[in-house]
């Protein structure tokens, strides 16, 4: 089974992605900011992260940065997860290293598609 | 003393004035040589040999009419600050170095009139140089106790006078620019000034203690003397309205007289200068002329009867009781006297006789083909044989006409040869119709009758004295007597010949001037003199030009008399101060008008003009067009001048500007940074909604409890986004100012329980505890409940939001001051960063060093309540508790206080 971590302060955004994920057989993992997310990577290996941007205290870009510094990490897909929709901030979040950038609101059927492409 | 010994003394006296001459040349810019003293000395060049001896002689035989001389000048020297510092910024800009440049230049660079003004000019001061020359020649006699001799050529003053010619043909000509300044000769004119006031005065102070006891012993010796009162009252009315018109007469000779407009604008450096001569000079004057009446009575006791010229007691008195020292000293002091003048106004001559009369009638032809350093030489040469010959023939003046004269008389028909300028001279500063016609008119016509009232008998009296042509008039006509022209018999001849000669003169000039309108380069010229104010540091603007011309024919003019480099100078100096491209092919006004200036001290205005004229293609212009243009021109200066007036004012704005514009920027960054948040908290319900619906949609399977949880999400992100839609409408109105506020009175206390009872929940849920003050007591004040509602609602939810996870507790007190009511609430939450205290309160405010963290609830509250606030006119900030937690405050205007002001 894969196991995914959801990223994001938003408690209905996580609780309908954790429901689709859930049901496409992953296993999944919540955390509502970027403390928490690395918190929980330190006990677990997710095979995808889904993360959002603007979070408070820690936001989407620096817990990608610290994720990036973890070598046992290195295999990990990212998902960002953004109404940030700005050119720079797309291209901010790829060259960080982010394999995938999704701008809300998006189509939750087709972002388990992507999911699953990444994972192939 | 023999006349060896008093050459060798003259010639030492002379030595160590040419050297002071050559030791200010070379100091021309220090401060020894330019100050306000040596140019109020200089002016003191009007005190010639003349007023040294002659006032002597008019004192002791006529009595006090030797004073209008000095007082004219006095009365109208107070009005140099006007007057004076007119004429010299007229002749600075315009590059005029003498009288005849002046008047022609004003008429349109008349050369008839620049030639007519030199002629009038040689006329009235060859026979004045004359009598300088006879002074010196005279007493250089009296002292040496020598014969002048019949034969020029055993005469020793026909020595002195070669050798005072060549110096001042010398030291007159050192540049070709006659507008230069010549520091080494006025320095030395006005050393020479000093000394012949100290030596006048230090025999008249001999003369009034050693030889007798003061003033009243002369006096007192004096009165018993043959008409001695009548000589020393002014003398009824008659004699009142002589005095007045010799009081004019001299008045207009302090302008006109060339050697004065030398000293007095030509080389004036500073107008500041002016300031200081308007007090030193009349103080002169008034000390020159203390010890002339005891002189003059002085030597009346002393040789009554003996028949001696009165005109040099000065020397005679001394010499009596043979005191050697004095006898000289005196002599040297007229000697200078004598020597100023002839050397100032022989150079005046010169530049006139050259820059209005030889060239441009002249060699002008042959100017324009050679050289410039042949061109420099040649104008130069012209003026040192000017400067030579003038003076040699003033010589022969003196010794074939007026070996019989005295001083004062020779000196009056001067001054009134001379006043025949006065009314071109002064309508060219104040009148803009003067015109050339009315000009040349009135002067020869004035002259002519001088020539007929004064000269001509003069001129006779010297062969036969009693004339029927002037006993009865020619043809034995009354009206017509030289004396009493038209009947006027109770003026004296140079009065009435003044009178007379200045009316018909003055009447000409304006009656033609009126009738017969200028050409329009003198209507052009009659606005900048007028208006020279106006038109000082731009003054080419002012000059009315049309045609075709190239920058390159007028450069190769101007080379053969500045030479390469300073032609070059002189163009990158005007294309600095116009702004003009140096690739400018074509000349326009003001580039013809820089050029005639830039000619204008080397060969004067007419033949600079000629020779302006002779290498572009002027068109013909119309009178009203000049003045259209002139007024244009006008008004651009005025505004130029405002411009520069304000643009200290504009330097502020623009700093204003630059600051509001920075402002301006960040505001539009705050703008962009606000849609962007915006945008995110709404696309962030959307989200969540789209995503329910989604599953809701494709997922038919799904759990009755998630169905109705995703129902539930979907109802409250809607509400969500309903409230963040409100919110920013309700920030929007009061940004805009469309958000009204409706104030009552009201018991704050009161409202903050009532908001507290509808958060009682969420206090519940946290665990917190809330402490609140006194809150039974009536504190009333003036606001809109709603709107407080919604700022004490907004606090408390941040407050419980940020309240300490295990140990809550907030406090809220409400504090009653003389002016406004404080409303402060408390939390023992984490503490506020301070560089956060202020921005907190901006709509959406995202920290500046993590521009992406998630801003508290919407992000709008604090900036709505800050609005609110600010609405009832009080204040909202923040402030880290010491210990822990963070107090938000906010005031409201006290009850009475709005109460007070609404009253």
């Amino acid at each position: 089974m894969k196991k995914i971590l959801i990223v994001d302060d938003e408690p209905n955004i996580v609780m309908a992605l954790e429901y689709t994920f859930k049901k496409n057989n992953f296993e999944v993992f919540i955390a509502r900011d970027g403390q928490e997310a690395l918190d929980i990577l330190k006990i677990q290996l997710p095979d995808v992260i889904i993360l959002d941007v603007m979070m408070p205290m820690v936001d989407g870009f620096a817990t990608l940065e610290q994720i990036k510094k973890e070598k046992r990490l290195r295999h990990c897909k990212v998902i960002f997860l953004s109404a940030k929709n700005k050119e720079k901030d797309i291209e901010k979040g790829l060259s960080l290293g982010a394999n995938l950038y999704v701008v809300k609101p998006f189509s939750i059927k087709k972002l388990v598609d992507q999911v699953n492409e990444l994972l192939q | 003393m023999s006349s060896i010994g008093l050459l060798l003394i003259l010639g030492i006296y002379v030595s160590i004035l040419f050297y002071i001459a050559y030791w200010a040349e070379k100091r021309s810019h220090s401060k020894w040589t330019n100050n306000p003293y040596i140019y109020s000395f200089s002016l003191a060049v009007y005190c010639t040999a003349w007023t040294y001896y002659g006032s002597i002689g008019v004192a002791a035989n006529s009595g006090l009419s030797y004073l209008p001389i000095y007082l004219g000048p006095i009365l109208i020297i107070p009005t140099w600050m006007i007057i004076l510092k007119k004429i010299i910024r007229i002749s600075r800009v315009n590059k005029i170095s003498s009288i005849a440049d002046f008047i022609s230049l004003r008429h349109g660079n008349s050369r008839f009139l620049g030639a007519l003004v030199t002629m009038i000019c040689i006329f009235g001061i060859l026979p004045y140089i004359s009598l300088q020359l006879k002074s010196i020649s005279d007493t250089f006699h009296i002292v040496t106790k020598t014969q002048s001799s019949s034969n020029i050529f055993t005469d020793t003053t026909t020595y002195v006078c070669i050798a005072l010619a060549l110096f001042a043909s010398y030291y007159g000509t050192r540049y070709v620019d006659a507008s230069e300044k010549r520091r080494g000769i006025v320095t030395a004119v006005a050393i020479e000034s000093i000394l012949k006031l100290v030596f006048f005065l230090i025999i008249g102070v001999y003369v009034t203690y050693f030889v007798y006891d003061g003033f009243g012993d002369i006096y007192t010796k004096a009165s018993v003397l043959e008409g001695f009162h009548q000589k020393n009252s002014i003398g009824g009315i008659t004699n009142g309205i002589n005095w007045f018109f010799l009081c004019i007469l001299s008045l207009f000779a302090i302008f006109l007289l060339p050697r004065q407009f030398h000293t007095a604008i030509v080389e004036n450096n500073k107008e500041a200068h002016i300031k200081t001569a308007m007090w030193l000079f009349p103080l002169y004057l008034l000390l020159f002329n203390i010890f002339v009446f005891p002189i003059a009575w002085g030597g009346n006791i002393l040789f009554q009867g003996k028949g001696f010229n009165s005109d040099t007691y000065s020397l005679l008195i001394p010499q009596f009781f043979d005191n050697n020292f004095l006898t000289v000293l005196v002599f040297l002091g007229g000697f200078s006297a004598a020597i100023s003048m002839i050397i100032v106004s022989s150079i005046a001559l010169a530049t006139m006789l050259s820059n209005n009369l030889l060239i441009p009638y002249g060699f002008i032809g042959s100017l324009q083909n050679i050289s410039p350093e042949k061109n420099s030489k040649r104008i130069v040469n012209s003026r040192k044989i000017g400067i030579f010959s003038l003076i040699i023939l003033a010589y022969a003046i003196y010794r074939i006409f007026i070996l019989d004269y005295s001083l004062v008389s020779i000196g009056l028909v001067s001054f009134v040869v001379i006043a025949q300028l006065a009314p071109v001279f002064f309508g060219a500063l104040f009148w803009r119709r003067g015109s050339n016609k009315g000009a040349v008119i009135g002067i020869i016509l004035g002259f002519l009758i001088c020539l007929y009232t004064l000269l001509i008998p003069y001129a006779i009296g010297v062969s036969e004295f009693s004339s029927s042509f002037i006993q009865d008039g020619p043809w034995g006509i009354k009206l017509l007597k030289p004396f009493q022209l038209f009947g006027l018999d109770y003026l004296e001849p140079i009065p009435q010949a003044f009178f007379w000669s200045l009316f018909f003169n003055t009447m000409s000039y304006l009656a033609i001037s009126v009738s017969f309108k200028g050409n329009y380069r003198e209507r052009n010229y009659a606005e900048m003199f007028v208006d020279i104010d106006k038109y000082i540091t731009n003054h080419e603007d002012a000059f009315v030009w049309k045609g075709t011309a190239y920058i390159s024919d007028i450069q190769k003019v101007l080379q053969r008399f500045l030479g390469e480099q300073r032609t070059k100078r002189a163009l990158s100096i005007f294309n600095l101060k116009y702004n003009v491209d140096k690739n400018v092919t074509m000349a326009d006004a003001r580039f013809i008008k820089f050029a005639e200036n830039l000619l204008t001290g080397h060969i004067g205005t007419a033949s600079a003009k000629i020779l302006i004229s002779s290498v572009v293609k002027e068109d013909k212009i119309t009178l009203p067009e000049v003045l259209k243009i002139l007024e244009e021109s006008k008004e651009n200066i005025i505004v130029n001048k405002k411009l520069t007036e304000t643009s200290n004012e504009l330097k502020k704005i623009s700093e204003q500007l630059k600051i509001a514009n920075q402002e301006l920027v960040n505001k539009d960054i705050q703008k962009d940074e606000f849609l962007d948040t915006v945008t995110h908290e709404l696309r962030t319900p959307i989200t969540a909604i789209r995503a329910a619906s989604e599953i809701l949609y494709d997922d038919e399977d799904i759990p009755e409890d998630l169905r109705k949880q995703f129902l539930q999400n979907i109802i409250s992100e809607s509400d969500r986004l309903n409230r963040l839609i409100d919110k920013i409408l309700d920030l929007e109105k009061f940004e805009t100012g469309k958000q009204k506020i409706y104030l009552s009175k009201n018991n704050i206390n009161k409202t903050i329980g009532k908001t507290l009872d509808s958060l009682q929940q969420l206090i519940k849920n946290k665990n917190i505890t809330v402490e609140f003050e006194d809150a039974s007591k009536e504190i009333k004040a003036f606001y809109d409940e709603e709107r407080i509602v919604q700022v004490i609602h907004n606090l408390m939810s941040n407050a419980i939001k940020f309240c300490s996870e295990t140990d809550g507790k907030i406090s809220i007190k409400v504090i009653e001051n003389s002016d406004v009511v404080e409303v402060q609430i408390h939390n023992n939450g984490k503490g506020i960063e301070k560089e956060d205290f202020e921005a907190i309160f901006d709509k959406f405010y995202q920290s500046r060093n993590q521009n992406v963290k998630k801003p508290i609830g919407s992000g709008l509250g604090l900036a709505i309540c800050k609005q609110i606030i600010e609405h009832h006119k009080g204040r909202i900030w923040a402030e880290n508790t010491e210990g822990n937690g963070v107090t938000f405050t906010f005031t409201l205007p006290n009850y009475n206080t709005t109460e007070n002001s609404q009253k």
